[in-house]
């Protein structure tokens, strides 16, 4: 468990946090420039903070109060940075073993071979960062972090640097982290993508505030938590692979109701996540028929907010969890929605983006 | 060509012991000062900066007579050297000196370019990775500067092989005790039918210039290929 607490002010700009991290990966969650990386800099001990108190695990890495605030290197947090930062003079090995140097004797060894193989990067092991492409070079950086025995794994946007094929190559080890090694995670991200496949735990930032934590399923299904912008809220179902279909479809089972989309590499009888994006759903009062879109959800209306904008959030309870659509004012009163009533949630299959599937959180 | 007299070899050994101990001896304090150009500010920063590229701009007879009002045996350094039976006016060492002072703003130049050369993001990595200051030096910003080390350090030696105004005057031209490579090219030149030693000493002086070169180039481009090689 981190516990952090930071105040600092910096050009004109007021950072005023304080949150939680439970075991799993907790997710920081905001706009650029809503503190982000500050938070994390705070943590790791690469700035220093203002005002506030940062402990891990019973162990006080900062304290303002008492004058306590440790160096990085005293810290024992692998930070994994957005550039990777690998040292450019060093092999691959000698970067993954950089941090087993300094860790101290009695600290518990993650084994060389156990997370290169986890990584993949056992072919590099002997090859330069230099010659490295930027996928690779993440994997190792993750790797180089989780080997100087770290308490926590701090990563600032890891996956900013690189293009989506990239992307997807990268979020599984994420995954793996979470789930194969128990080493509690605080990632940085402004993707609700990532959010939905990697969150234990979601923090939400905005203007230097936290203005929301809590499970990730229940943040990101809130209609409130808009500082990411209208099109990251979506709902997050928790589903199993049923069957891969021959036509490349894939088809997962949501509290009884039959969901298909594009192929994903998950095993029937998997567990997986998908964020449907509110703005992808479309509502019906009747079971449409002559419909081109598979995914057909019948739920009760549960609440209908309306804002300044030409908007509706209606969020949707049912059987396969809260669904949220985002339509026009317009449509919500042609459609008489009223909050109780029921309705139709409809998604085409391939408004499902693949980098929205992923496998279940540890702690769900 | 006939070989080289004893005088000659002389001189030829004299330079190159003068000009290793100068670079040799610089070495640590360019370092020292190039770090603290390059990543620290005090007051004063500027007057040190200043103070280091003097020899580069005064004229080296200004040095040497510089050094010889505060390094001679009636300077305020020199007597204090003295007492403890280090004599430098008049003496090899006193020429490694006056090598080392004219070869420094190159030295510190070479070296504080390379330091700003280094990602501090990579030394704040290295932090987290639990390794303390002294650490990160040790093993990522002293690496990634090694070729920057070497170009100053090979500057700073072929700096020594010539240095020339700065020597004479702090520790004259005396053969086999002061009298460098270039100190005995004048000296030569000044005797009548000394072209030809003095010639033989240019093109030893040519071939050593040469050689530093070439094995600079050689050790500057093995460590960028280590650092930024595949």
């Amino acid at each position: 468990m981190l516990s952090v607490e930071v105040k600092h002010a910096r050009d004109g700009f007021n950072l005023d946090v304080a949150f939680e991290a439970p075991p799993g990966i907790t997710v920081l969650f905001g706009r650029s420039g809503s503190g982000k990386t500050t938070v994390v800099n705070a943590v790791a001990g690469l700035l220093r903070p203002d005002a506030g108190r940062v402990a891990l695990k019973h162990r006080v890495l900062c304290d303002t109060k008492n004058g306590v605030c440790l160096p990085p290197n005293r810290r024992r947090i692998g930070y994994v940075f957005q550039e990777g930062r690998l040292f450019p003079h060093l092999t691959v090995r000698q970067n993954l073993l950089f941090g087993r140097w300094f860790a101290p004797r009695n600290a518990p060894r993650a084994e060389l071979e156990r997370i290169v193989d986890m990584l993949g990067i056992g072919p590099l092991l002997d090859r330069r960062p230099g010659g490295l492409s930027g996928g690779e070079k993440q994997r190792v950086a993750i790797g180089r972090a989780l080997l100087s025995a770290p308490d926590m794994i701090l990563a600032d946007e890891p996956l900013a640097a690189l293009d989506e094929a990239r992307k997807a190559e990268i979020l599984p080890y994420f995954e793996r982290l979470r789930d194969e090694t128990g080493v509690p995670v605080l990632y940085v991200s402004h993707s609700a993508a990532e959010v939905a496949r990697l969150a234990t735990t979601v923090v939400v930032l905005q203007d230097g505030k936290t203005v929301k934590q809590g499970p990730a399923a229940e943040i990101l299904s809130d209609p409130t938590v808009m500082p990411a912008g209208v099109r990251a809220v979506g709902a997050l179902l928790e589903t199993r692979v049923t069957a891969h279909h021959a036509d490349g479809l894939s088809e997962l089972d949501a509290g009884g109701i039959a969901l298909f989309l594009p192929r994903i590499p998950q095993a029937p009888g998997e567990r997986v996540r998908v964020r449907i994006a509110a703005h992808e759903v479309i509502l019906s009062r009747q079971k449409p028929t002559g419909l081109s879109a598979l995914n057909i959800l019948p739920g009760t209306i549960e609440q209908i907010r309306t804002g300044e904008g030409p908007g509706a959030m209606v969020s949707l309870a049912t059987p396969a969890g809260r669904i949220l659509a985002r339509v026009t004012k317009r449509s919500a009163q042609a459609l008489d929605l009223q909050e109780g009533g029921s309705c139709y949630a409809v998604v085409k299959s391939v408004a499902i983006a693949p980098g929205d599937v992923g496998g279940p959180a540890a702690a769900s | 060509m006939e070989g080289l007299g004893p005088e000659e070899w002389q001189a030829v050994a004299l330079s190159l012991r003068v000009s290793f101990w100068a670079t040799l001896i610089a070495l640590p304090l360019a370092l020292l000062i190039a770090f603290a150009l390059a990543r620290w500010a005090f007051p004063g920063k500027q007057l040190l900066n200043g103070l280091v590229h003097l020899p580069l701009i005064l004229p080296p007879v200004v040095t040497g007579y510089l050094l010889l009002l505060t390094f001679g045996t009636q300077g305020p350094v020199g007597g204090l050297l003295q007492d403890f039976g280090i004599v430098l006016a008049f003496r090899w060492t006193g020429a490694a000196l006056a090598a080392a002072i004219m070869g420094f703003p190159l030295m510190v130049r070479a070296i504080r370019l390379s330091i700003e050369a280094v990602d501090p993001k990579l030394e704040q990595a290295a932090a987290t990775l639990g390794a303390s200051r002294l650490w990160v030096f040790l093993t990522v910003t002293l690496p990634l500067i090694l070729p920057g080390l070497i170009a100053g350090a090979i500057l700073a030696f072929a700096k020594a092989m010539g240095e020339f105004g700065a020597t004479i005057t702090f520790v004259s031209n005396i053969p086999g005790q002061t009298q460098t490579l270039p100190s005995a090219i004048y000296a030569f030149l000044q005797t009548p039918g000394g072209e030809g030693p003095a010639t033989r000493l240019v093109l030893i002086s040519i071939a050593i210039a040469m050689a530093a070169l070439l094995l600079s180039e050689l050790l500057a481009r093995k460590a960028a290929k280590r650092i930024g090689g595949a």
